[in-house]
């Protein structure tokens, strides 16, 4: 387990490392910082001056070989625009999206179990058709489109809940609720087949043998074997959250990491666009190994492999 | 009014029918039978004859639909409990009746050990707390033999042989001493020493606590071991019932007489004259060695001669699907060699390899995992012709499929099903047609028979006994069920732990076996005649 373990923190960390590579030279592509923050008719000496600053004159590699000294040190560079170290930015702005998703995942991992037993508890029943066709079309339903209707609904005609913005509970309930319905969907067709399977498994017949009560069979005995496929598919949905984050934070105008992302790429704010998509891959990696941990946990078969 | 307070189980009128998409089959077909206080009640029959579907009835795990209870009582303690409402009928189920399963690594749940699966059935129906019932889990598994149950109680089921997993099966069944336990094939899936050491448990814990014992097999031997009266089923209807000894030696019904005529190991054959030892042997194995982690073969040496069948014996891990491996070339050995007509298999170049594979053809133990799916019958025995492309003109094909069907007992006209549209006992003749395909001189038979029902195995044994006249075939006959060696085999070779402990011919071995782990599996073996006279 424990070499499994490490086995894993390390190629995650050999990722970290690529992807970081790819960002870097990724940002640099943009374009010239110095167009965006220096007024139109600056003279050339004060772009000159202001290259020279933040040292976009040297060549790209003398850059990126300055990057990864300062890297080493743990400074992940200053940000342009809010003129503060990059990496305070984005701690600033990941805890806004890390609760927004934590929220957003647990009300559709639950909801998914729920239903998804239920509708596995009879195949073909009632209950199983209609949530089946829901959940299929909250699994293909586009986020965005969803987003811009649902402002147009209840704000702007219904008045219900505000348009964008952070605050109180309304604030919350559009975009939790845009964030969860498509993990939700796919998460019920998930559970609902791995719960077919389980429920009609020999170790169920062996517990109704032994007289346990139907509930328990379900979500004792049946559950624990059904969600391992679950939780494999809940984890990718868990990064994919993560997507998911920079539209419905733009939509909201939520100052998440995903607001963060697409507004400092538009100001090639680089330090701030590296440190960002690093923090989000970092916790997108720990979040790959929670999973791994998980699934160890409740399978003892892959803990004693 | 003894007699009827001696009666603990009661079946009467049972009729189940399934629901399919070609309409209802009749499984079970009013069966009546009764379990007295401290017997063992034997229903034999083989695959799909309605033997499990009655215990799922009775045990209320019937899946309904597609199955259906057309008609019948079942009464326990003299209340029909088909008619009690599903919590009184939960409040029964493991109380005073309780089941063991065949397939103990798929019916234990993977994901909790094993101690609190047992101790579930008190918190379930005493509403002992986690300690007290975890400590009553101990002293079962204790009473089952589990050596260490303090600390075996918190493995997992995956961590215990077949044999140790029956042993926590009995355990759970036994857990609040119910007055019947029905035991669905419980050692089919066991070696023979652990089999016996199973049915003896059984026995002793139906004297030591008055149960009724139900045992459901389609093992002649095994029921002839334990059981004191008979049932035999056959497609859902009972055709014999009564005492094992008037059943076993009197039987009337047709059928049932079969059953009793294809029970393997009633004769030994001498066979030392067939032989013709002065040959070369066509197949020598020297010096064989394997190691895995642990030793799987160790300095196994053999001959095989021409026309012979060479049986090879014992339990799992004995180290016999190895010496197949290494036979046919999957794997390589540790040391030692094979000689197949005085040359080394294991120096074999490129192309005497390719034309060794043809001449050693393999069939294997489960016909349902061996045969493809998605081929039918014409695809899957052509297809060795497609691989060694220079052996059968393409032309001749349909005509030698449908040559090698008929000598495997099928119609040329199956050549276009599929494997599923066959039972198990076809889909072995199906494998045996491809086995033949390409003219072998060697036929390794890995526990061929060993997953097939009594009647069938002794078809199928017959059948190979006649190819190897037809074809001069040698066959390595690899199995751990000892009486159908006896049968079919010239020579013998009992394997332990990946070494040979005993090799002779079929009547020495049998009568005077030398070695005491031979004697030993010898006894184990439950052997109907003797056990019928006990």
């Amino acid at each position: 387990m424990k070499k499994y373990l490490s086995k894993r923190i390390l190629s995650s960390l050999l990722a970290v490392i690529g992807l970081f590579i790819m960002v870097f030279f990724l940002a640099r592509l943009t374009g010239d910082p110095g167009h965006l923050y220096l007024p139109i008719d600056a003279p050339l000496e004060v772009r000159k001056e202001f290259s020279e600053k933040h040292g976009f004159n040297d060549p790209i590699y003398v850059q990126f070989g300055r990057f990864v000294g300062d890297l080493v040190n743990g400074d992940l560079g200053y940000s342009l625009r809010k003129e503060r170290p990059a990496i305070d930015v984005v701690l600033e702005a990941m805890p806004i999206t890390l609760s927004l998703a934590a929220v957003a995942m647990t009300i559709a991992l639950f909801g998914a179990i729920i239903i998804g037993s239920l509708a596995a508890y009879r195949p073909n029943g009632v209950f199983d058709r209609i949530s089946r066709v829901v959940s299929l079309t909250a699994a293909s339903a586009p986020d965005f489109w969803l987003a811009i209707t649902a402002i147009l609904l209840f704000s702007v005609s219904l008045r219900w809940l505000p348009t964008s913005g952070m605050g109180g509970f309304p604030y919350w309930i559009m975009p939790v609720s845009i964030l969860v319905i498509r993990p939700l969907g796919l998460l019920v067709q998930v559970v609902r087949g791995s719960m077919i399977t389980a429920l009609s498994s020999d170790f169920v017949k062996t517990a109704r043998a032994k007289g346990v009560k139907e509930k328990s069979v379900i979500f004792k005995h049946a559950l624990r074997n059904g969600l391992l496929p679950v939780i494999t598919v809940a984890g990718d949905q868990a990064a994919a959250i993560a997507n998911g984050a920079v539209i419905v934070e733009t939509i909201f105008g939520w100052p998440g990491i995903g607001k963060l992302m697409i507004d400092s790429i538009l100001q090639r704010d680089f330090a701030v666009v590296q440190a960002s998509i690093l923090i989000t891959a970092i916790v997108i990696l720990s979040i790959n190994i929670i999973i791994d941990i998980a699934y160890a946990t409740l399978d003892p078969r892959i803990r004693h492999k | 009014m003894n007699k009827l307070k001696d009666t603990l189980l009661k079946v009467s009128n049972l009729a189940v029918s399934f629901d399919t998409v070609d309409g209802p089959i009749d499984a079970v077909q009013g069966i009546n039978f009764e379990l007295k206080k401290g017997q063992t009640l034997a229903i034999i029959g083989e695959s799909g004859s309605g033997k499990s579907v009655t215990a799922s009835v009775i045990m209320g795990i019937l899946s309904c639909p597609p199955g259906r209870i057309k008609s019948g009582e079942v009464f326990l303690n003299n209340q029909d409990i088909l008619k009690l409402s599903i919590e009184k009928r939960r409040k029964l189920m493991g109380n005073k009746i309780a089941i063991i399963f065949q397939d103990t690594l798929a019916h234990l749940n993977p994901v909790f050990n094993v101690g609190s699966q047992i101790a579930e059935c008190f918190q379930v129906h005493k509403n002992l707390n986690k300690k007290e019932s975890w400590n009553k889990a101990i002293a079962l598994l204790e009473r089952v033999n589990i050596p260490n149950a303090r600390t075996r109680a918190k493995d997992f089921p995956h961590q215990f042989s077949g044999g140790q997993r029956q042993r926590v099966m009995i355990a759970m069944a036994l857990a609040l001493e119910p007055d019947i336990i029905i035991a669905d094939e419980p050692t089919t899936a066991l070696d023979v020493t652990i089999q016996a050491k199973i049915l003896d448990l059984l026995a002793e814990l139906r004297d030591e606590r008055k149960m009724g014992l139900i045992l459901i097999t389609h093992d002649l031997g095994v029921a002839a071991e334990t059981a004191d009266n008979v049932v035999v089923l056959k497609n859902g209807k009972i055709v014999e019932s009564g005492t094992l000894k008037t059943v076993f030696t009197t039987p009337k019904h047709p059928y049932t007489k079969q059953l009793m005529s294809s029970i393997p190991g009633r004769t030994i054959k001498s066979k030392k004259n067939k032989l013709n030892n002065n040959s070369d042997p066509i197949l020598e194995v020297k010096n064989l060695t394997k190691h895995y982690d642990t030793i799987a073969c160790d300095d196994v040496n053999f001959k095989l001669y021409a026309n012979e069948i060479l049986g090879v014996v014992g339990e799992s891990g004995s180290g016999k699907t190895t010496v197949s491996n290494l036979i046919l070339r999957l794997i390589n050995p540790s040391s030692g060699n094979v000689f197949y007509h005085g040359k080394n298999i294991f120096d074999f170049d490129k192309k005497e390899l390719f034309s060794f594979r043809r001449r050693v053809q393999v069939v294997f133990q489960d016909p349902f995992a061996s045969l493809n799916p998605t081929m039918n019958v014409y695809n899957l025995i052509s297809e060795p012709w497609i691989i060694h492309s220079n052996f059968l003109d393409k032309s001749l094909y349909a005509k030698r499929v449908s040559e090698l069907l008929i000598s495997v007992g099928l119609d040329p006209d199956d050549a276009s099903r599929y494997p599923h549209q066959f039972s198990g006992g076809q889909r072995q003749r199906i494998a045996i047609a491809r086995a033949l395909a390409l003219n072998p001189e060697i036929i390794i038979c890995d526990e061929a028979v060993s997953a097939l029902d009594v009647s069938i195995q002794a078809q199928i044994i017959n059948l190979l006994s006649d190819l190897r006249d037809k074809f001069s075939l040698s066959y390595i006959f690899i199995a751990h069920d000892l009486p159908v060696v006896r049968d079919l085999v010239d020579r013998v070779i009992v394997m332990k732990s990946g070494k040979i402990v005993e090799q002779g011919f079929v009547e020495d071995i049998f009568n005077h076996p030398n070695h005491p782990y031979t004697q030993d599996l010898l006894k184990a073996s439950p052997s109907v005649f003797n056990l019928i006279n006990r």
